[in-house]
């Protein structure tokens, strides 16, 4: 089965539009559109250069190294590589229960990963879009634009996402490739200095936090329509729940939702997560489609991240956080939350959870502690899940007698949202692109669809309109009919 | 206090010649330990170049930025920078002239500061740095050493 602008039927009598960056070192995307001689829409397909070569760079290392190690597989979110590696190394030590102290450490660790990275996204990658629309003037569609518009803004994203890499660095020991967190527990707890040190911010970010709230309320208060209906889609979810429902981002049992809302598991043991969730492929992807086994490949898609777990938990076990929660869900009837949209808003409300909950560790005396490792009978496999900035993400190791890594397996966020992702695209070019001229502006149209995923890619991704472009409309000869390019520059040319 | 002399690399260290950056900071912190004439330098690294580094430039009085390049001319190039609007706003990988920017926008006028590109061929995971690039590397060392004596912070 296809989805619903997945495939043409007559590929070969369509012009073909790709939407192609560059970029160095992280996966990047392509977006392919073909159109008729009336610029109707028969075909779009979100591609991701997936992160190939991952399971290969881990096998044959000894486990106790992976930790570390997976860190480099991406500059994005290496802090939750980390922490899920060392939860499925624990299990591979035999180790039930952390203790109190290295658990607090690595919630503080992922929740300063939260923090920065929550705070990149919307104020750095996403505001642009927001504070200017998204077919607004390419110049001024990017952080310089809203510096120069909203100072306080800027500046305020730039401390926020500094505060959340001191928190990194201070509980993983050190700036980059911390060590903090070691299969069966961590290696330091914080100093008294190291904890005054950061709750002289923490009240501060907890504010900044509630204002980057009300940031995006008031942008979807003033654009309520369109942001309503931008890419809106229904979708399964699924994420991760403590034993009593509360949002928790670093432990806890799998809970997934039908389309409905109905739900389809709740507190499934993610130790067995291949019961409920299967990888499909597409030829035209490298990419996996997870999809729920209850469902099936068809109709089994599903989507992860912010909006996912902020709409399906039952609480937010910080107060402010929770009344931001319960005033999202409520707000005209329940649109925003489900909206595509609806991520940034519910990114924010996550920003501000992680606030607090560093500030109350913070407040809490284990984090000085001085136990700091767990032991337990050695297993053969193992596997650790944590909700990451973007969504769900698994890591499954098999370790052999000799403490090698023989078997890894990874689903990524951005896995989980592949089908999720690509849908809301051909929402977007339904929208937006049927029957018009393309232009730079509608292309944009197209990222911001892709951006509200916060997607691994979106260092590619957001770089459209700013990197190296071209969109070309190829004649079914190949010959080019026209093509839209943007350069170094961020210009835009039509030739 | 503040050093006065910041070198900053950046760069994946498990992605062949990406770990130009960081292995440069490695060899060139220790050079300095060796040279006290040259003053107070401060080394850092990181996988990629971010908003939140502007914040690192506070209170310099000489900035190098150190990077592999797929396009620069072998064996490094080494260049004054200043800020500017460029391709990386708003990506996950910014250019040093944009956290310049960055600087500007919110703190003041930010220090004189210099990209040192050091040619590199091969980024792919799980690769070590190629012998190509160990050449370039050390071309480029010998470079900064004339740059930091060349340019006295007082």
């Amino acid at each position: 089965m296809t989805f619903e602008l997945e495939t043409a039927t007559h590929p070969e009598q369509l012009r073909r539009v790709a939407i192609e960056p560059v970029s160095r070192v992280e996966g990047h995307g392509k977006v392919t559109i073909l159109l008729d001689d009336d610029n109707k829409v028969h075909q779009v397909r979100l591609h991701i250069v997936e992160f190939r070569g991952f399971e290969k760079f881990i096998q044959g290392r000894p486990y106790w190294e992976v930790p570390v190690m997976v860190q480099r597989l991406c500059g994005i979110c290496p802090v939750s590589h980390h922490l899920a590696a060392s939860k499925a190394l624990d299990m591979v030590m035999g180790v039930k229960q952390l203790t109190p102290t290295a658990e607090k450490m690595r919630r503080l660790m992922h929740y300063g990963q939260m923090l920065q990275s929550h705070a990149l996204h919307f104020f750095h990658l996403s505001s642009p879009d927001l504070l200017f629309g998204f077919g607004s003037d390419v110049a001024s569609r990017n952080i310089v634009g809203v510096a120069a518009a909203h100072p306080e803004v800027a500046k305020k994203g730039v401390l926020l996402r500094k505060y959340g890499q001191e928190v990194i660095r201070m509980t993983a020991g050190k700036r980059v490739h911390g060590t903090g967190s070691i299969p069966g527990g961590v290696n330091k707890s914080l100093s008294a200095e190291e904890r005054a040190e950061l709750l002289k911010d923490a009240y501060q970010m907890v504010a900044w936090s509630r204002e980057a709230v009300a940031i995006i309320r008031g942008l979807f208060e003033q654009n309520l329509a369109q942001y309503n209906a931008f890419g809106r889609f229904r979708s399964a979810s699924m994420c991760m729940v403590r034993a009593d429902g509360a949002m928790d981002l670093y432990h806890g049992g799998l809970r997934a939702r039908d389309i409905d809302g109905k739900p389809l598991f709740d507190h499934f043991d993610y130790s067995r997560y291949w019961e409920v969730i299967s990888e499909g492929v597409k030829p035209w992807s490298y990419m996996k489609f997870p999809f729920f086994n209850s469902l099936g490949p068809d109709d089994g898609s599903y989507r992860v991240g912010p909006l996912s777990r902020v709409t399906m938990c039952d609480s937010i076990p910080t107060p402010l956080a929770d009344k931001e929660r319960e005033d999202f869900l409520a707000y005209d009837g329940g649109s925003a939350a489900g909206a595509t949209l609806g991520y940034h808003w519910a990114r924010m409300i996550e920003m501000l959870h992680a606030a607090e909950s560093i500030k109350d560790l913070l407040h809490d005396d284990d984090i000085v502690g001085s136990e700091l490792m767990a032991t337990g009978e050695r297993q053969e496999r193992g596997v650790g899940v944590i909700e990451a900035p973007r969504g769900t993400l698994i890591h499954h190791y098999r370790v052999d007698e000799n403490d090698q890594v023989i078997r890894a397996n990874l689903i990524v966020s951005t896995t989980h949202n592949n089908q999720a992702m690509n849908t809301a695209v051909r929402e977007v070019a339904k929208q937006y692109l049927d029957g018009r001229e393309i232009t730079e502006g509608l292309l944009n149209h197209i990222e911001v669809a892709i951006r509200a995923f916060d997607p691994c890619l979106s260092c590619a991704t957001h770089a459209l309109g700013q990197m190296p472009l071209e969109a070309a409309i190829v004649g079914a000869d190949g010959s080019v009919i026209d093509s839209v390019m943007r350069d170094h520059r961020g210009l835009t040319r039509e030739t | 206090m503040t050093a006065p002399t910041l070198i900053f690399g950046w760069g994946n260290p498990s992605r062949g010649d990406d770990a130009l950056g960081p292995l440069f900071v490695e060899h060139f912190a220790e050079l300095a330990r060796r040279h006290p004439e040259w003053g107070e330098v401060e080394c850092l690294t990181d996988f990629q170049l971010q908003v939140e580094h502007a914040l690192d430039l506070q209170g310099r009085r000489r900035v190098l930025f150190v990077d592999a390049s797929i396009d620069a001319p072998a064996p490094y190039s080494l260049t004054r920078i200043e800020a500017a609007r460029d391709a990386s706003f708003t990506t996950h990988a910014m250019s040093p002239q944009a956290v310049l920017r960055v600087f500007t926008d919110i703190e003041d006028e930010p220090p004189p500061a210099w990209l040192l590109a050091i040619r590199g061929l091969h980024f792919e995971l799980g690769e070590g740095l190629g012998a190509a690039a160990r050449e370039h590397l050390a071309a480029a060392l010998l470079a900064a050493v004339e740059w930091i004596q060349d340019r006295p912070t007082d």
